[in-house]
């Protein structure tokens, strides 16, 4: 007696056996614009990491005798108006960046996810009321919304990441939502519920993994958006307070002394930059290998060219 | 398509009711008296009192909120915590600057963003294209007011081309007017003209790659005709969402902007206000910018139900 497994195997062929999570690597290592976001990425996060060991003096050390001095071999961003070693704060802000992006991503995924899973899932008046509440939440720009919500709560770091997270909430329960609405009614998820399993078990083991492609992909775009967001906050004095350093914060001081020193304001705009670049870079290499319209799209343009 | 119609603008006022509590509980998220915050080191007891009484805030929640939404019903906000002058009208003095900034950026996102995609879709893979596709990287990912920052430094310190910021009312004098909003439109203006860019790139190519498109082609059209008479039509309805979520999201954008450059307009108005505690003022200031995006989006749904009709019937 054969195994039944066996006999179903024997015909396919072995690409199907790859797992989706070799294909999707590999699709986004074939991108080079996905690459070089990822090596961005990782130069940043080491920076990140080792931020204390490579900035060559203190944040708030100032040499007065140097002050506004251009770029040399001695400060290689130049010093801001009080002596300040611009490169070191540069390299120093680049944790709260990266944590105010991260930390604030998470928030808007840890709300938005359940919200689109529940929504989708139930339907009916659930579905309407939730859908409705972040309509209204999108019924405000971003930014002006985050400044709403920070005057209210007093300008600091934790309240700006607070902020930050409830706006880009919607977006995350408005794409689970979508992507749970075509699940709904599959056949493996009418199975499950034939079987008895719970409404939890379904959406926890059967809809939340096959739900994660798109959400991944916003993940990525999210952390782009959040961290030009932390900037624009921080830039109006919202956000990071002094003397710690922010990009955003950098930009608003730089602006007075534009004339005698441009590069205090051209430096830690080129790190947002390079910050939010590499997000967009990945996040546009992961939808093209996770989100197959994208995917055909981008097929089909290779083969009209 | 009227009861299309009906049905968003009914959907849009419930929007609006449920803006109206987020603002109205701004004030009531301020952790302590925001009378008293506001006034700050001019407190004084009579002048508290008084701004108490005037903006309902010793009533119980729920009236409060009544009565704040009827007078918001009739174009009372009540008054500056700050200056005691009504909130309305310090928004509607400054509306007509945000708005043209607005319209300007709007034109430089159209003007730059629609030809380039239509172009370097069509030509995909050329020089152009390469060029046009890695500006628009740089353009989604840099900061509207950085880049502010740095034509200001190029436009105005080191060319001296344009002011570095302020406003001249266009009545006074057209060209100063002008010469002030360039830099600010720009600001905002390319930033969003890289999001259509790709959104119309894209829009197009796929539109390059339908059956009808081959089918036209194959049938004798000129690749001009085809382009105009059946890609461009059916690229039409992603294009048109783009730029409706782009005023969006320009009127955000604007308000950082608006800082930058010393433009009076209500992204300034809101950010005094933050800075002066004058939470009357801000809640206005929110719910107007609201308000606006409600009716851009109202506006933006039902031009693409007109455009595409199966949306009507959804």
């Amino acid at each position: 007696m054969t195994d039944p497994a066996a006999v179903l195997d024997a015909g396919d062929p072995p690409v199907e056996h790859r797992s989706r999570l070799r294909t999707t690597v590999e699709t986004v290592l074939r991108n080079r614009l996905a690459v070089a976001g990822l090596i961005m990425l990782t130069v940043l996060v080491v920076v990140a990491l080792f931020a204390p060991l490579i900035a060559p003096y203190g944040i708030n050390e100032p040499d007065v005798a140097n002050r506004l001095s251009g770029p040399s071999l001695d400060h290689v961003f130049g010093t801001d108006n009080i002596g300040r070693d611009v490169f070191s704060r540069v390299v120093i802000a680049s944790r709260v960046s990266l944590q105010v992006g991260a930390i604030s991503v998470g928030i808007a995924v840890a709300l938005g996810v359940p919200i689109g899973l529940i929504s989708g899932y139930y339907g009916g008046r659930i579905d309407s009321v939730l859908m409705r509440l972040m309509d209204i939440l999108l019924s405000i720009p971003a930014i002006v919304l985050a400044i709403a919500i920070l005057a209210a709560l007093g300008p600091n770091i934790f309240n700006a990441m607070v902020a930050i997270g409830i706006v880009y909430t919607p977006i995350f329960a408005r794409i689970t939502r979508g992507s749970v609405l075509s699940l709904r009614d599959a056949v493996f998820v009418r199975a499950a519920r034939s079987i008895g399993a719970t409404d939890t078990r379904i959406i926890a083991t059967h809809i939340l993994p096959n739900v994660i492609a798109p959400i991944i992909v916003q993940t990525s775009l999210s952390l782009a958006f959040a961290i030009l967001a932390e900037a624009a906050l921080s830039f109006l004095g919202l956000g990071v307070q002094p003397p710690d350093p922010a990009w955003g914060r950098m930009l608003s001081e730089g602006r007075g002394f534009f004339q005698q020193a441009p590069w205090m304001a051209l430096f830690p705009g080129l790190a947002i930059l390079f910050t939010v670049m590499s997000f967009n870079l990945v996040g546009d290499g992961l939808r093209d290998a996770l989100d197959p319209q994208q995917r055909s799209l981008i097929e089909s343009r290779g083969v009209a060219e | 398509m009227t009861g299309f119609i009906v049905r968003r603008f009914g959907q849009m006022l419930l929007a609006l009711l449920g803006v109206s509590v987020i603002v109205f509980a701004l004030i009531h998220l301020v952790p302590g008296d925001p009378v008293r915050i506001a006034l700050g080191t001019r407190y004084d007891p009579d002048i508290h009192a008084a701004l108490v009484e005037r903006a309902g805030l010793d009533r119980p929640i729920p009236i409060q909120y009544a009565s704040w939404l009827g007078s918001a019903l009739v174009g009372d906000l009540g008054v500056s915590f700050r200056s005691g002058q009504p909130v309305t009208g310090m928004v509607l003095e400054r509306l007509p600057a945000t708005l043209t900034l607005a319209g300007a950026a709007l034109l430089v996102a159209v003007g730059v963003g629609i030809p380039l995609g239509v172009v370097s879709a069509v030509r995909s893979g050329s020089k152009l294209d390469y060029t046009a596709t890695a500006a628009s990287q740089v353009g989604v990912s840099v900061p509207d007011f950085w880049a502010g920052i740095m034509y200001i430094l190029l436009f105005s310190l080191i060319l001296g081309w344009l002011p570095p910021s302020g406003y001249v009312s266009p009545l006074e004098d057209f060209w100063g007017w002008l010469s002030h909003l360039i830099l600010p439109a720009l600001s905002v203006g390319l930033v969003s003209a890289s999001i259509v860019f790709r959104f119309v790139r894209s829009a197009v190519l796929e539109a390059l790659n339908q059956d009808y498109t081959r089918t036209a082609r194959a049938k004798g059209l000129s690749r001009k005709r085809v382009l105009w008479d059946h890609v461009l039509p059916n690229a039409w309805i992603p294009i048109v969402t783009i730029i409706g979520l782009q005023l969006g999201f320009m009127l955000g954008g604007v308000v950082v902007v608006e800082i930058l450059f010393a433009w009076p307009g209500i992204g300034r108005l809101a950010f005094v206000a933050v800075g002066d505690r004058d939470y009357t003022v801000l809640q206005g200031t929110v719910l107007y910018i609201a308000f606006m995006f409600l009716i851009i989006n109202l506006f933006v749904d039902i031009l693409y139900g007109w455009l595409d009709p199966r949306i009507r019937y959804d």
